[in-house]
């Protein structure tokens, strides 16, 4: 295959995973706002279209038309910078994710995975740690007490569970055998979905997760009692829209990262369709999948109150980084008398 | 020249594309006016008082620092799960000697209370 036809066909990927990453990012916000009607007993936001289904089109289109605020006292450069990380980083971390099979066009099998690392799962870690410094930078830069308080407590949350996020993970490339995510959907396919092999690893997955995209119960970071509006306080216009954007993409990538590691991905369970209709019987299964723990995502929001911050740092520290090398030494012990 | 890492590039170019052009574009539609007052940092509607650029707990950079050093134990910690069924045993013997250096590193943070945020109003 010619360098340039795959270049044109990686760039085609790369845009329509994009634009599906960023409609699905913004009519999240829609869901959210009607589940939290939903569960408020409210009827949500309903005025924009046929049951408020433009109201994302509406919200997007007012970020532009509002006034950019840059606070007189603020460093200008990392101002900018700070949104612009947020949003690039969460944008690439969906890179990795095999979205279904290879499709067959033409006689020329096109893979609906952006790149295949060998080193997948690590370059998710170096993406998601990359986001802290969005937050960082853009609460230092706003030179507001409230935003640097929010931001410290925002990056020592994030780092903290980042740790027991890689250690959940250790037990689950011991028992596949390799980083590829590609690799380990094709590990599952063939035998049983992870989540029956690492029941406790994927909890406290999951629980990283919620800490590492800052959705409650972990929302301390932007605490609206304690806080005014946490991180993005000074931010108005378009950079205020990359905040939110950006958690709300993170969520998206998150729900596949764990239906991809646990959940069997684009695996269709006790169904085998062959050819393309297969691969996009596939996508759309990784799709119901990943929508179930957005949906997981909003429910806690809306049922969970936020925890107390040395709460948060002692289950980080003293709770999950234990139980993941406990989870580790037995998943270990196992294989080997096996 | 082009390998895995290509793809990467490009999905790249493409968020940089995308975040310039709606800065830019934000930038450019929305209104611009200010005043001295306007243009300082805000504190729940009270007068702004001094800079931010404030001295904090030192827990958060002791957190920090711990990070650090976690993340590359954690790190370490892949290749041999990468190569666990190759090595077996032995393997996991072995890792369980580097396993109670992190624990041991564990406990004596806790003994010093690093992780308990509430200690800190005792020391006042």
């Amino acid at each position: 295959m010619s360098i340039y036809l795959f270049l044109i066909e990686k760039t085609i990927l790369s845009l329509v995973i994009f634009a599906i990453t960023l409609s699905i990012a913004m009519y999240s916000t829609l869901a959210e706002r009607k589940f939290a009607a939903f569960f408020q007993d409210r009827i949500g936001p309903n005025r924009a279209g046929p049951f408020g289904l433009l109201q994302p089109l509406a919200d997007g289109l007012k970020f532009f038309f509002k006034e950019e605020f840059i606070p007189a006292s603020s460093d200008k450069i990392l101002f900018v910078l700070g949104p612009a990380i947020a949003m690039i980083m969460s944008c690439m971390s969906g890179a990795v994710i095999p979205w279904g099979k290879s499709l067959i066009i033409g006689g020329h099998p096109v893979s609906l995975q952006i790149t295949d690392l060998n080193i997948g799962i690590l370059y998710i870690f170096a993406v998601v740690s990359f986001g802290v410094y969005g937050v960082i930078l853009g609460a230092w830069a706003s030179n507001n007490k409230y935003a640097l308080l929010s931001a410290i407590r925002a990056s020592s949350q994030m780092i903290s569970y980042e740790i027991a996020m890689g250690l959940a993970l250790i037990a689950l490339v011991m028992t596949t055998g390799t980083l590829s995510l590609s690799k380990i959907v094709e590990s599952q396919a063939a035998s049983h979905w992870n989540i029956l092999l690492q029941p406790l690893g994927f909890l406290i997955f999951l629980i990283c997760v919620f800490a590492e995209t800052n959705r409650t119960p972990f929302d301390l970071p932007e605490c609206e009692a304690e806080l005014i509006g946490g991180y993005h306080t000074e931010y108005s216009s378009m950079k205020l829209g990359f905040y939110l954007f950006a958690e709300y993409i993170n969520m998206f990538v998150a729900s596949a990262v764990i239906s991809t590691l646990y959940f069997g991905g684009y695996d269709v369970p006790f169904l085998n369709v062959s050819g393309n209709i297969g691969v996009l019987l596939g996508t759309a299964c990784l799709f119901a999948k990943i929508f179930g723990f957005i949906f997981l995502f909003m429910w806690v929001r809306w049922t969970v109150p936020r925890f107390r911050y040395d709460q948060l740092m002692r289950l980080g520290w003293n709770g999950l980084i234990p139980l993941a090398i406990l989870n580790l030494l037995v998943t270990g012990i196992v294989l080997v008398l096996n | 020249m082009v390998n895995s890492f290509t793809p990467v590039l490009i999905v790249f170019l493409i968020s940089v594309g995308f975040v310039t052009t709606s800065m830019v574009a934000s930038h450019l539609l929305g209104p611009k006016r200010h005043s001295k007052t306007k243009d300082s940092a805000f504190e729940c509607g009270i007068e702004s008082k001094s800079n931010a650029r404030v001295k904090f707990s030192v827990r958060y950079f002791l957190i920090a620092i711990l990070f650090v050093l976690f993340d590359v134990e954690v790190i370490l910690f892949y290749p041999w799960a990468v190569t666990f069924k190759e090595l077996g045993q032995q393997g996991l013997i072995e890792i369980c000697g580097f396993i109670g250096v992190v624990l041991i590193a564990l406990l004596y943070l806790n003994q010093n209370n690093i992780f308990n945020f509430e200690a800190e109003r005792g020391n006042q």
